[in-house]
């Protein structure tokens, strides 16, 4: 059998391609190693010196605010060299291939790749030809996998649950183009929470769902009932245009979240979204400002789980 | 080799710290040992304000040969660092590269009137410029041998020599 691609001969992290594959050990000592850094991000000098001397090359091939910015923090508060690359302006639209780009990067020196690709599997393609002290993390490739977003995603619901051990959580939305929720699903199953659903119409499941370990409802209400954790996804607005749904108002009627529908889960549910959130097309206002939500502290969260990503695969 | 009573040098130090003390002084225990060692001292000495940890995994010199400790545990400091006289503590003084890393990882807290170095024992060995204040013990440790403080399950300290892992 072929060794997982992100393991050394050692079993320990060289790369950040997905959590699908990873072991338990491994989640838990990421997550463990991110609530250190979590520790540095609420001083005043938010900076240790693991990376010095190191250069991240951020590989945006595919627009992102949230997840680049949170990366180039996360790299430069590890002391690191951060240098963004906007492909959409450069070599490659000059027709240079991938791995050419990437060669090239290599030649300046390069540490970390971080790649974000429209492309499934292009971080594995990469990660396949750097040199042995060149580590990848990948930032979102395709529909595949967005592993730092389910990592964040898991370490907000240890913070608030403690534990995976009895917890309900409830995936909403557009599981079908989300490589958040892939990501996310594999991450709970190998950290044990014993019943993860998908809560969706049948046009925005992946045919197949219930291989990944979930339950899947097709009524939003049945669904909340008793979770604890409820995540939503961004409703890509491009799929409005397709055949997919029939209008925003009548999505946001069967599968948006609203504080009435919310009540139907437990009382200390929490309410997370990666983002970029569409209110009142995937959730209200009301709910997005309010009490269960943990939306921003996904997203200071997810500082610190890129820390320890990168300070583990470099180390 | 028969090794001292952790106990024992655990009142000692305190004694000796005990008419050192002044209003600004707090303490700052290094995981794993040291932070056992200080959580005695300050509930000896009955210190205000709160105790200190400290988990040096992100500044040590080894990391790009020796990669990131598992399972760093999170620095917890509560109080204001500026101005105060730190005292620092840990379990064996060795090679001093942990304490070099201690204070570099204090200073991005902010900047103490002094730290003392206060430990349970000395083995020898320094490869840094450092040395203790407040010493329990100087010990003749071979270099293949790890000396280090255990906790028992009753909370009792005991000080114990194994070979070490690198050997």
């Amino acid at each position: 059998m072929q060794r997982n691609p992100q393991l050394n001969a050692q079993g320990e992290l060289q790369h950040l391609l997905s959590i699908e594959g990873l072991p338990r050990e491994i989640l838990g000592q990421i997550l463990d190693t991110a609530e250190s850094f979590v520790g540095v991000t609420e001083r005043e000098v938010k900076k240790v010196p693991l990376l010095r001397g190191k250069s991240v090359f951020n590989l945006f091939f595919e627009p992102s605010t949230r997840t680049r910015t949170t990366f180039e923090i996360a790299a430069k508060r590890l002391s690191a060299d951060v240098i963004n690359l906007n492909i959409a302006l450069s070599s490659q639209t000059k027709g240079e291939s991938l791995l050419d780009t990437v060669a090239n990067l290599s030649a300046m020196q390069a540490d970390i790749f971080v790649v974000r690709h429209a492309s499934s599997g292009a971080p594995f393609l990469i990660a396949r030809h750097v040199k042995p002290h060149e580590h990848v993390v990948n930032a979102g490739d395709g529909r595949h996998a967005h592993p730092t977003q389910g990592l964040l995603d898991l370490y907000t619901i240890r913070h608030y649950k403690k534990d995976f051990s009895r917890l309900t959580v409830a995936i909403i939305g557009d599981v079908l183009h989300s490589r958040v929720a892939r990501s996310l699903i594999q991450g709970l199953t190998t950290l044990g929470a014993p019943q993860v659903r998908v809560i969706a119409p049948q046009t925005l499941l992946p045919s197949g769902v219930e291989a990944l370990g979930v339950k899947v409802f097709h009524d939003m209400r049945a669904g909340l009932r008793d979770c604890d954790v409820v995540v939503m996804l961004r409703l890509q607005n491009e799929r409005m245009k397709g055949a997919m749904l029939p209008s925003a108002q009548e999505y946001f009627k069967n599968y948006g979240l609203t504080a009435e529908k919310l009540a139907l889960a437990r009382e200390d549910a929490i309410v997370m979204h990666p983002g970029p959130m569409n209110r009142g097309v995937e959730i209200d206002s009301s709910v997005a400002d309010g009490p269960h939500s943990v939306i921003l502290p996904q997203v200071t969260f997810g500082i610190a789980v890129r820390m320890a990503v990168m300070s583990i695969v470099a180390g | 080799m028969k090794l001292p009573d952790a106990e024992q040098l655990c009142e000692q130090l305190a004694a000796e710290l005990r008419p050192r003390l002044t209003p600004s002084s707090a303490m700052i225990g290094l995981y794993t040992g040291g932070a056992w060692l200080a959580e005695r001292l300050h509930a000896l000495l009955g210190l205000a304000t709160p105790l200190g940890l400290m988990d040096i995994a992100f500044y040590r010199d080894d990391y790009h040969a020796q990669g990131l400790h598992h399972d760093p545990k999170r620095t917890k400091i509560a109080f204001d660092v500026n101005g105060r006289e730190l005292l620092l503590v840990d379990d064996v003084l060795y090679t001093g590269r942990t304490v070099r890393a201690a204070m570099n990882e204090l200073f991005d807290y902010g900047r103490p009137a002094s730290i003392a170095l206060v430990v349970l024992a000395d083995r020898g060995g320094r490869e840094l410029p450092i040395c203790a204040q407040y010493c329990g013990a100087r010990l003749d440790v071979p270099s293949g041998m790890r000396l280090r403080l255990k906790r028992e399950a009753n909370g009792k300290l005991a000080l114990a020599l194994e070979p070490s892992r690198a050997a």
